[in-house]
């Protein structure tokens, strides 16, 4: 029983290693030189001039403005998304307002269009919007979403009770304050998991900013990241060095957050 | 205080706060989204550069598609491409999730452990996979010369470009459905495992005749998600095999060998700006998926019913 249970962990871990060897191969290589890699056996250990590599990268592309950006739009969004979200969400759980259901309806078959459909048409809107290389173009379109609304929504029915908005009502509260003081700070660890989705997905969104972001000297960084790799692809150890820095501060931010996250994650996919 | 008492009367019946504050994601919607996919369906038939007069041409981009080599060789390279990396990806997440459940230590660790990589960039992850199955120099092609075999052209030759995209969405994706299997697998009442043990079934058994059908909506789910997500592929081979030449900056590598549907969209719609032409082929890609979507779901809930 003793050994099964040990070689179950075993097989486990040998996942673990997998899943975790990227990361540790990304530091390897980005703190070696290339010529260190380029080589048979290749090195496996870590070396020290990671901030040669990084000073390289520096030089290549502007990685503090890419770094800002980014910040800029994932704080931007996430921000937008949860007072938005959770307001509608709010609206639809609830309040028996005419056309409830209709919208809700309506609301849950966007879920269905896939993005590419629309990206041609939402170029062409950004361009004559007079957006296209500017940081909004990133920040608007995602400033509220279905699946934020339908997440905020099961949540505010469970967890805030009417006879308190009822109670708040009396008390003569509109709205907006029974939104502000009761339903809020009733669903904080929802809006925290939405937050961190959000937040995720926009710090490592690709395919919109690649397309719209046609300013060279305004990118996010998984776009300048990706612009590296092309131009200077050879060079892994500078590459790696550069995605290194694209990929801590996030996984750093994911594993604080981890626990109540993951499950959080299970239950909005599966649902919607 | 005039006219108190009928106001209060009507502000009772009204519902602006509410239609306000749902208000914002419609508009967005309307304008980033209704708006969008409306005209790429009248954009589907007209020759366009975004620039001069649109063209009506009927359905001269569908009859130009339909004839066009280059697109049914995408759409061969993604359902390859599909197929290589969910099978692994389902069939491993099942083993994992598993295995996860029979154990009671360290699990929230093993669970962090095999989420990670779906948090992680996409983009940094294909970089990495790039390195790691690069010709001279990768640690996979070094791992078979250690074991005495020769080195293969994993990111020239055609099969080998698609496994080298296929690993990077298994390695994103393995411990994500895992980890939805294991929610499924905790709501499995014990007593049926019980019931199991009392029959004498062994554990592979067990997990075929009682886990697997007991997943089945769930299973059903994951199939849907990786082939809606699956058939839109698109930044592994752009970030792969990408090259840096302005005549043709994606088309997917040495033979086209990796040109997902999308990347193919993506180059006739923003390389060689031919919107109408682009937009033809988002609806095809669409077509294919709600197409296979349906297959799927047919042939899964046929297969784990019986």
């Amino acid at each position: 029983m003793l050994l099964r249970r040990l070689a179950l962990h075993l097989v486990l871990l040998f996942g673990v290693v997998f899943s975790l060897f990227p990361f540790y191969w990304m530091v390897v290589m980005a703190t070696n030189m290339t010529s260190d890699i380029y080589r048979y056996p290749p090195k496996l250990t870590f070396g020290s001039e990671l901030a040669t590599n990084i000073a390289h990268v520096f030089e290549k592309i502007p990685f503090f403005a890419a770094m800002a950006n980014t910040a800029v739009v994932a704080v931007a969004t996430t921000a937008l998304v949860l007072f938005f979200d959770s307001l509608a969400a709010f609206s639809f759980a609830k309040f028996d307002f005419p056309g409830r259901r209709v919208l809700f309806g309506l609301l849950l078959g966007m879920f269905m269009l896939p993005a590419q459909l629309a990206l041609i048409p939402q170029f062409v809107v950004m361009v004559k919007l007079g957006w296209a290389g500017q940081l909004q173009a990133l920040i608007v379109p995602a400033a509220a979403n279905a699946f934020g609304i339908f997440w905020m929504r099961q949540y505010i029915s469970r967890a805030v009770p009417d006879e308190l908005l009822d109670a708040a009502r009396l008390d003569g509260c509109g709205f907006l304050r029974q939104y502000w003081h009761v339903a809020l700070p009733a669903v904080r660890p929802g809006l925290s998991f939405l937050g961190i989705y959000t937040f995720i997905a926009a710090w490592n969104d690709y395919v919109w900013p690649l397309i719209v972001l046609v300013d060279p000297d305004r990118l996010t960084l998984q776009v300048a990241l990706s612009q590296l790799n092309r131009s200077y692809g050879q060079d892994y150890s500078m590459v790696m060095a550069g995605a290194l820095l694209a990929v801590v501060p996030l996984v750093v931010v994911f594993v604080l957050f981890a626990r109540g996250f993951i499950a959080d994650a299970v239950k909005g996919a599966v649902r919607g | 205080m005039r006219a108190a008492a009928p106001r209060t009367r009507r502000r009772k019946r009204s519902y602006w706060p509410q239609y306000l504050a749902i208000s914002p994601f419609f508009v967005i919607f309307a304008v980033f989204g209704l708006f969008p996919v409306l005209f790429s369906l009248y954009l589907a038939f007209h020759r366009w550069n975004g620039l001069g007069e649109m063209e009506f041409v009927g359905l001269d981009q569908f009859r130009f598609l339909v004839e066009d080599s280059t697109f049914w060789l995408a759409l061969r390279n993604t359902f390859v491409i599909w197929f290589l990396s969910t099978v692994p990806t389902l069939c491993l997440a099942l083993v994992i999730a598993a295995m996860l459940n029979s154990t009671v230590r360290f699990t929230s660790v093993y669970r962090i452990a095999y989420f990670v990589p779906n948090i992680t960039s996409l983009v940094a992850v294909a970089i990495f996979f790039g390195a790691v199955f690069s010709t001279n120099f990768g640690l996979v092609n070094a791992f078979l010369q250690t074991m005495g075999l020769p080195a293969f052209e994993w990111l020239t030759d055609p099969f080998g470009m698609k496994i080298a995209v296929a690993s990077v969405m298994t390695w994103q994706w393995t411990g994500y459905n895992a980890i939805i299997y294991l929610a499924g697998m905790q709501a499995i009442p014990s007593d049926l495992y019980e019931a199991a043990k009392v029959d004498g079934a062994g554990p592979v058994q067990t997990f075929f005749r009682i886990t697997v059908p007991m997943l089945r909506p769930i299973i059903l789910f994951t199939v849907i998600v990786s082939t809606v997500n699956g058939l839109q592929s698109f930044t592994e081979s752009q970030v792969l095999f990408g090259s840096n030449t302005t005549l043709n900056p994606n088309t997917g590598g040495p033979g086209q060998g990796a040109l997902t549907m999308v990347l193919y969209f993506y180059h006739q719609a923003f390389d060689n700006r031919d919107f109408g032409y682009g937009a033809a082929i988002s609806w095809a890609v669409f077509l294919v998926i709600v197409l296979f979507a349906v297959i799927n779901w047919r042939l899964v809930q046929r297969r784990v019913s019986e």
